[in-house]
């Protein structure tokens, strides 16, 4: 265990490096920010005076290591468009990305999951096709125009729910159902398939054969077995909805982190956008390594393979 | 006399050919009982078509401006006419004409990011896969750093910086997109690595390269044009979401994306503005996935579940 876990962690803190590197890098592509930001009419000598302010007269690594240096201190700059402090400015909208991501993951397996067991026990009939045709769908409707239509429908027709903010809990029902809806299929597939794996193995055919009853079979004997791909996945469906709300947020007004990136890229506010980036992947990594540490500790076969 | 024995056994091995239909006369059989497959192919050709043909069959010029026939209904609503089967938008383009140019953006982004994709992770996973050691660690090191980042921000970003070009949106997108065929390339090239022919090649003396391209790269191919049709469909999918939020294909050029942004403020009023190019999105995107499954049934029927 000590070597996978060594090993892993290792991998983890080079791949966080890099990724700090590359978060660094974004929007300094662009070439010259001094110039960008200082404005279009500005003189060679203003230029030169908002280069040294933001500390970019300095060689980029320089640049790089006092930018990572503060931010192991919890310090990530202040962003150039407010002046606010960085880390304040994503911790006050990290909760409502973090509640939309969750509560999205929520609906996904409420839906993903009963559907895929019934798809499985009953492989190739109509439920397992009006499943499968539900995942289909999931999958193609792109999440922008779903959301519309969600708004066309019980935001503007039924006047259910609001159409934008993130005050009450009504606000998060309609962002959730449509990020879940897009994230259910893969949860669906995977809950098929590891459950029809599972149901003509031997240990099943024994359980049936010892005579308990159906239900206990499904839920304590398969289900259990098939859900351990499904934890993996959570992790990795979690880190892709932290990162993949820019577009529901900026549809329904959430006041998120998703949405603070995208005002960001479109102000050319890098040290806001390279936090986010950061801070996003740093969360991938994490979520992805204590994913990988439970099924090591759950499987023999991964700690000591 | 050796000869003539050798040629008889030759002869029948051609009838034995016969009795029994060949790969590829399977494959074609198998398609055409494949209702998905046939009737996701039919819709990806119908679009296909429309794309190559609009400037013909489109009844108008798409970036045609009319400033006194705005927003007028399609042929359903209650002032439509035949002049504008989809009715105008916002400037009083022809509706129909900017949805049918809009389908060369969405294809031939599509296309091209999932060759590009295809061709870099294939070449990185193969590579990752047949040498294994040194290589393959930096090689899962590249996949892990490119899991970790969040793609839809880092895309935004790097649109920010490059702008909404066709050639730079394939690009960008085929930087998302790399890491699937990656991951898949390289596990079959370590299953196919083991095997006598490519021993065999290597005790020839055939380089690298040539094992790679002729020997385990037509193993390989099933599986890539599998991930390439579904990634196509999600890169048409992801292209719509970069337009819609202003930064992907620019206006005036005709986008699905876009024509859903462009709607989106009359939609409470006309929401055929948006459903129609969403729509569209939506049934190119479940054609693709019907093909890509259907792909995957035909050449490996074994791999269905």
């Amino acid at each position: 265990m000590a070597k996978f876990l060594i090993h892993r962690l290792y991998i983890s803190v080079l791949v966080a490096v890099t990724v700090s590197v590359i978060a660094f890098g974004l929007l300094r592509l662009s070439g010259d920010l001094a110039a960008e930001l200082a404005g279009e009419d500005a003189t060679p000598e203003e230029i030169a005076v908002i280069a040294t302010q933001y500390g970019l007269d300095k060689p980029l690594y320089v640049q790089y290591f006092n930018w990572a240096g503060n931010a192991l201190t919890g310090d990530l700059g202040r962003s150039l468009f407010t002046n606010e402090p960085v880390t304040e400015m994503i911790f006050d909208r990290i909760g409502v990305t973090i509640k939309l991501a969750f509560f999205s993951i929520v609906i996904a397996l409420i839906i993903s999951i009963p559907l895929g067991v019934l798809a499985s026990v009953y492989p190739n009939t109509w439920i397992d096709r009006t499943s499968l045709g539900l995942a289909v769908f999931g999958q193609a409707i792109p999440n922008f125009f779903f959301a519309l239509l969600l708004i066309l429908l019980f935001g503007v027709k039924l006047r259910w729910f609001p159409i934008s903010g993130n005050d009450t809990f009504a606000h998060f029902i309609m962002p959730t159902m449509t990020l879940g809806i897009g994230v259910m299929p893969q949860f669906m597939r995977l809950t098929r398939t590891g459950m029809l794996d599972v149901l003509g193995s031997d240990f099943i055919r024994t359980a049936r054969a010892k005579g308990l009853s159906p239900l206990k079979v499904l839920f304590k004997h398969a289900l259990r077995n098939a859900i351990l791909p499904i934890v993996s996945l959570m992790a990795v469906v979690l880190g892709f909805l932290l990162g993949g709300t820019v577009i529901i947020e900026s549809i329904f007004a959430l006041n998120g982190v998703g949405f603070l990136a995208f005002e960001s890229i479109l102000r050319q506010d890098f040290p806001v956008v390279q936090s986010i980036v950061f801070i996003l992947s740093l969360s991938y990594i994490l979520l992805t390594l204590s994913s990988d540490l439970i099924n090591a500790q759950l499987d023999p076969r991964i700690r000591l393979g | 006399m050796n000869n003539q024995s050798l040629d008889t056994t030759d002869d029948r091995a051609d009838e034995f050919e016969v009795s029994v239909p060949s790969p590829p006369e399977l494959m074609k059989r198998r398609a055409k009982s494949h209702i998905g497959f046939i009737l996701g192919g039919s819709v990806v050709l119908i679009a296909l078509l429309v794309a190559i043909f609009a400037p013909v069959l489109a009844p108008a010029d798409p970036y045609d401006q009319d400033l006194t026939r705005r927003l007028i209904d399609p042929i359903w609503g209650a002032k439509g006419t035949w002049k504008n089967p989809l009715g105008t938008d916002a400037l009083g383009r022809d509706y129909l004409s900017r949805i049918m140019f809009g389908s060369q953006v969405s294809l031939m982004i599509g296309f091209f990011a999932a060759a590009v994709s295809a061709i870099v992770g294939s070449c990185i996973g193969m590579i990752g896969g047949y040498f294994g050691g040194r290589i393959d660690n930096f090689i899962m090191y590249l996949i892990n750093v490119k899991l970790a980042l969040p793609g839809l921000l880092v895309a935004l970003s790097l649109v920010s910086v490059f702008g909404g070009s066709i050639i730079a949106l394939i690009l960008i997108l085929s930087f998302l997109f790399w890491d699937r065929y990656a991951v898949v390339t390289r596990s079959v090239t370590q299953q196919i690595r083991v095997n006598d022919y490519i021993t065999a090649a290597q005790a020839l003396g055939t380089s690298h390269t040539r094992i790679i391209l002729g020997e385990i790269l037509p193993n390989v191919m099933n599986q890539i044009i599998v991930i390439a049709s579904l990634e196509m469909a999600v890169a048409i999918i992801i292209e719509a979401a970069l337009s819609f939020l202003g930064l992907g294909v620019q206006p005036p050029t005709p986008s699905w994306g876009l024509l859903v942004s462009e709607g989106r403020s009359f939609m409470f009023f006309k929401p055929h503005l948006i459903v129609l190019p969403g729509m569209a999105i939506f049934l190119l995107v479940i054609a693709i996935n019907m093909m890509g499954d259907g792909i995957r049934d035909i050449t490996a029927p074994e791999g269905r579940n």
